[in-house]
């Protein structure tokens, strides 16, 4: 076991090495970067007082953001200020990395947390519904709305609801994650201000995944009603309230958790999309903006904190099996 | 096999329903080839059916839709509607302007020395020198003065009591000026009057008299006089016209009379007025000053009266009916001091956020181009990325997957790090830098179109790779494929041939679901504004629209239905999809 965990980590390590390279050289490709932005706009400031010229300018910025190498010394040297946990000044937003990421990690933690919590509380008695009344109306009913919101496109479901309830109902605001009057609310009226303007995207990051949610928890629980252990309690006379509950939602609990913990993770990944239409500024949305406008120190860093969730989730979803299911542990 | 069976099935039904079958006989069992199960057990499935429907319509309204449609997809359409234009620049006139008789000009030093002596002053009578010659400018009214030289009009010479007066040049000299003269000698006066002009009288040679006139050469005033046709324009432009006419105007006069001819003169107030030749018009006298906006723009006499008049009544709008005997509407508005007048025009506009109708049956999007064929097109873009990528994923995913299971030990190993590596790239940062990279070297939008279906494969093989390599290992453990070993089938055709077409079930449900994934990824960076560009659209890129506010609000008929298509189509893939995998495997049919 200890010698799987440890194989495991260092081939996480390798990958999220290699993983960030690409990243970093798919970077260093682009032709207009932000750095020749910049040295157009200095170049632009200081031509009236006869200062330097764009390509000194250029020249001046590739030296100082270390751009004058090649892909591979420049990524080495990135990496070595990562191990020594600098991951550089943001060039976007002027502040080092890790201190923008502290300040809008958490809407996305918020945001995620509160949308799991729905989702959970939604999906997993739907689909348990289901799978007791299977081929009933209520099921073709639970598989066509799942099956809906599996094909919803994030950007369409995002401009519907803005649409119904911010244009047309003038419920919530279309944008951002605070009101005009924001500042001079109390901190209670400031939390409630927050939370209605999450509500939007709550909505809409919790229907696009209702539908995996439910229809997983549905097959699971079928396949558990149809084990023997469930037709010999049935059998011994059990009432079925006690037989769903106990016999057979404890046993679905196993895949679900697994299920589940590959989303923890991916709490802290934000949602990119979904942000982006809202203007949450959460780590998605930051991170957006950060890769369009070039912003090399950002992206390199979101990239590679996309690459280390992913393989702790993975990890995770192998360990966790073992913790719900003892018979993992046994092997 | 099964063709045969049903066929024999087909006859026995026909013809000998009446023979007795025994319990075990043949023809109680239908059997089927495996492909007929699935397909019966497929079509059985009403959500499948459902899904079918829906793909097969999209596939109409997309390829043969796009046939049918009589617009192009890049057609920009144009309507004509009224749009309030500039069109003329009107000022009150506040320069002099000056009219010389014939014969006569006015140099620059003229105007210049009126201006600074004469202008403002308040007497009615002032001289000037310009150019060595003396002008009296003498004030009839207001911005209204006649501008004389002194002229030698003939000399009196006296021989003891009888006077001789002989003429200079071709003046004429009347009776009544040359008894006045007469009587001026004798009286030794050094002017005098005749007919009530003042003349005066210089010591020439021993004996003589020079009589000195003012001859009135020019008139000055703000008042600007048009023609109405073009035969009329030396008249309108004559100083005996104009000062007549003048004249008339400040005396008030409704009629005067130039070389005989009696014009009648219209006056509204004292700046502007009409002078009719008979019942015809034929000079229009204003002090203000009309001038078209654009180059090549004829301005009719019209047209400028009509202008006059509105700014003289302080009129804010007037109608102008032109030569075509349209009603035109104008606005008079006010500007630095100047007036400007926008004519209401029929301007080409292209044909934007046009709303449902008979011609655009969805209306018209930001460009001007008519939206469901938009869709239609987008539609056969959207579908055909998402086949191109499908088959893109699982052509990469089959050959590494197929020898990773395969060969096993390092192979596998290698491969299959190489799998999670790919796997574990970010998949939207990385569409999104490839998006900005496109965009940065404006690739052209077909071309691009290809670098992302490319793209889009590399980055998603990944899925299918692992599910081939899941299959093959545990295939090629059975025994049949110990049968191709021992037939000595080369490694390629055990491959590709006998171990990939056993993992097909598996992989046509997942391509057909992962179709509908591969749509709505389109369709998210095509939204962005990452994926397909104008001309070219997608459903993705035609919601795109809805990211203007004024768009989202009013234009529903733009964003909606694409939307919709996306949805269903999406929907379609996924009924077919899990249909599919159900009649292949019914033990999953939960």
């Amino acid at each position: 076991m200890w010698k799987f965990i440890v194989r495991r980590v260092f081939l996480a390590i390798i990958i999220v090495f290699l993983g960030s390279f690409i990243i970093y050289g798919v970077m260093r490709a682009m032709p207009t970067s932000f750095v020749d932005a910049m040295a157009r706009q200095r170049a632009a400031a200081s031509a009236t007082t006869g200062g330097p010229t764009f390509e000194e300018w250029r020249a001046q910025l590739n030296e100082t953001y270390h751009l004058d190498v090649n892909p591979v010394v420049g990524f080495l040297s990135w990496m070595g200020g990562v191990l020594h946990g600098d991951f550089g000044t943001s060039w976007m937003y002027g502040i080092p990395v890790t201190q923008k990421f502290n300040e809008v990690i958490w809407y996305s933690v918020v945001l995620n947390i509160i949308t799991l919590v729905l989702q959970v509380i939604t999906c997993i008695p739907l689909g348990i519904q289901a799978a007791r009344r299977q081929y009933s109306g209520f099921d073709y009913g639970i598989t066509v709305f799942a099956m809906l919101c599996i094909s919803l496109p994030t950007f369409f479901l995002a401009t519907v609801l803005k649409y119904i309830f911010a244009i047309r109902l003038e419920l919530v605001d279309l944008y951002g994650i605070v009101g005009r009057f924001h500042q001079q609310l109390s901190p209670a009226g400031k939390m409630l201000d927050m939370a209605q303007h999450m509500i939007l995207p709550v909505l809409t990051l919790a229907m696009l995944n209702i539908g995996g949610l439910t229809r997983y928890t549905r097959t699971n629980m079928l396949e558990v009603l149809n084990a023997d252990y469930i037709r010999t309690a049935r059998a011994k006379g059990l009432p079925e309230k006690e037989v769903i509950n106990r016999h057979a939602f404890r046993n679905t609990l196993i895949p679900l958790v697994s299920y589940m913990s590959y989303l923890v993770p991916s709490l802290f990944s934000g949602s990119m999309i979904t942000e982006t239409l809202y203007q949450i500024p959460g780590i998605g949305y930051i991170a957006y903006d950060a890769m369009v406008a070039g912003d090399l120190p950002f992206t390199m860093f979101y990239s590679m904190f996309g690459l280390i969730l992913t393989q702790i989730s993975l990890m995770l979803a192998d360990i966790m099996y073992a913790v719900v299911d003892p018979r993992v542990r046994v092997n | 096999m099964s063709d045969n069976t049903n066929m024999n099935l087909n006859t026995n039904e026909s013809g000998e329903e009446q023979q007795p079958m025994s319990l075990d006989d043949g023809r109680r069992v239908k059997v089927l080839s495996p492909g007929m199960m699935v397909f019966k057990r497929f079509i059985r499935n009403k959500l499948a059916i459902v899904g079918i429907c829906i793909l097969v319509f999209m596939f109409l309204f997309s390829f043969l839709g796009g046939v049918i449609s009589p617009y192009r997809q890049d057609q920009v359409f144009h309507k004509y509607d009224k749009a309030n234009k500039e069109y003329a620049g009107a000022v009150v006139n506040t320069d002099y302007r000056f009219t010389a008789a014939e014969g006569f000009t006015l140099t620059t030093m003229t105007r210049a020395n009126f201006n600074s002596k004469v202008k403002g002053s308040e007497e009615a009578e002032v001289k000037f020198e310009a150019d060595d010659v003396t002008y009296l400018a003498r004030k009839v009214d207001d911005n209204f003065y006649t501008l004389s030289v002194g002229e030698q009009l003939g000399t009196v010479t006296v021989l003891g009591k009888i006077t001789d007066i002989k003429s200079i040049g071709d003046a004429e000299l009347s009776k009544a000026l040359k008894d006045a003269a007469t009587a001026a000698v004798k009286a030794s006066a050094t002017s005098f009057e005749a007919e009530g002009v003042t003349y005066t009288l210089t010591k020439g040679a021993a004996k003589s008299y020079v009589i000195n006139g003012m001859k009135e050469v020019a008139m000055v005033s703000m008042l600007n006089f048009d023609a109405f046709t073009s035969e009329y324009d030396t008249l309108a432009r004559s100083f005996a016209f104009r000062k007549a006419c003048e004249t008339a105007m400040h005396a008030g006069a409704d009629s005067f009379e130039v070389d005989g001819t009696t014009y009648r003169l219209d006056i509204e107030d004292e700046t502007n007025a009409v002078a009719y030749l008979g019942d015809t018009e034929v000079v229009n006298i204003s002090n203000i000053i009309v001038n078209p906006v654009n180059n090549g723009v004829f301005l009719s006499i019209d047209y400028k009266a009509a202008v006059a008049e509105a700014i003289a009544e302080k009129h804010t709008t007037f109608d102008f009916v032109d030569e075509n005997g349209e009603t035109v509407k104008n606005t008079v508005t006010m500007r630095n001091n100047n007036y400007v007048i926008f004519t209401e025009q029929a301007t080409d506009l292209i044909d934007m956020y046009a709303p449902p109708s008979k011609e655009h049956w969805l209306g018209t999007d930001d460009h001007g181009m008519d939206v469901l064929t938009r869709l239609m097109y987008g539609g056969r873009i959207s579908l055909m990325v998402g086949f191109i990528v499908m088959i893109l994923e699982n052509l990469i995913g089959i050959v590494i997957g197929g020898i990773s299971g395969y060969f096993g030990g390092w192979v596998d190993t290698m491969l299959m790090r190489f799998v999670d590596l790919f796997n574990s790239i970010p998949y939207y940062p990385m569409m999104i830098i490839a998006g900005a990279i496109m965009d940065s070297f404006e690739v052209n939008p077909y071309v691009r179109l290809y670098m992302m279906m490319a793209i889009m494969g590399i980055m998603g093989w990944t899925g299918v790779a692992r599910v081939v390599r899941g299959q093959i290992l545990s295939l090629r453990e059975q025994d049949f494929m110990v049968a191709t070993e021992a037939t000595g089938i080369a490694v390629s055709r055990r491959i590709f041939r006998h171990l990939v077409p056993n993992v097909m079930p598996l992989l046509i449900v997942q391509a057909t679901m992962g179709l509908g994934g591969i749509i709505l990824t389109e369709a998210t960076l095509s939204f962005l504004g990452l994926g397909i560009k104008y001309p070219l659209a997608s459903w993705g890129s035609i919601i795109n629209a809805a990211s203007n506010i004024y768009v989202m609000t009013y234009c529903w008929f733009i964003w909606i239905p694409a939307g919709l298509l996306i949805v269903l189509t999406v929907l379609g893939f996924n009924f077919v999809g899990d249909g599919l995998r159900d009649a292949f495997d019914p033990k999953m049919k939960r």
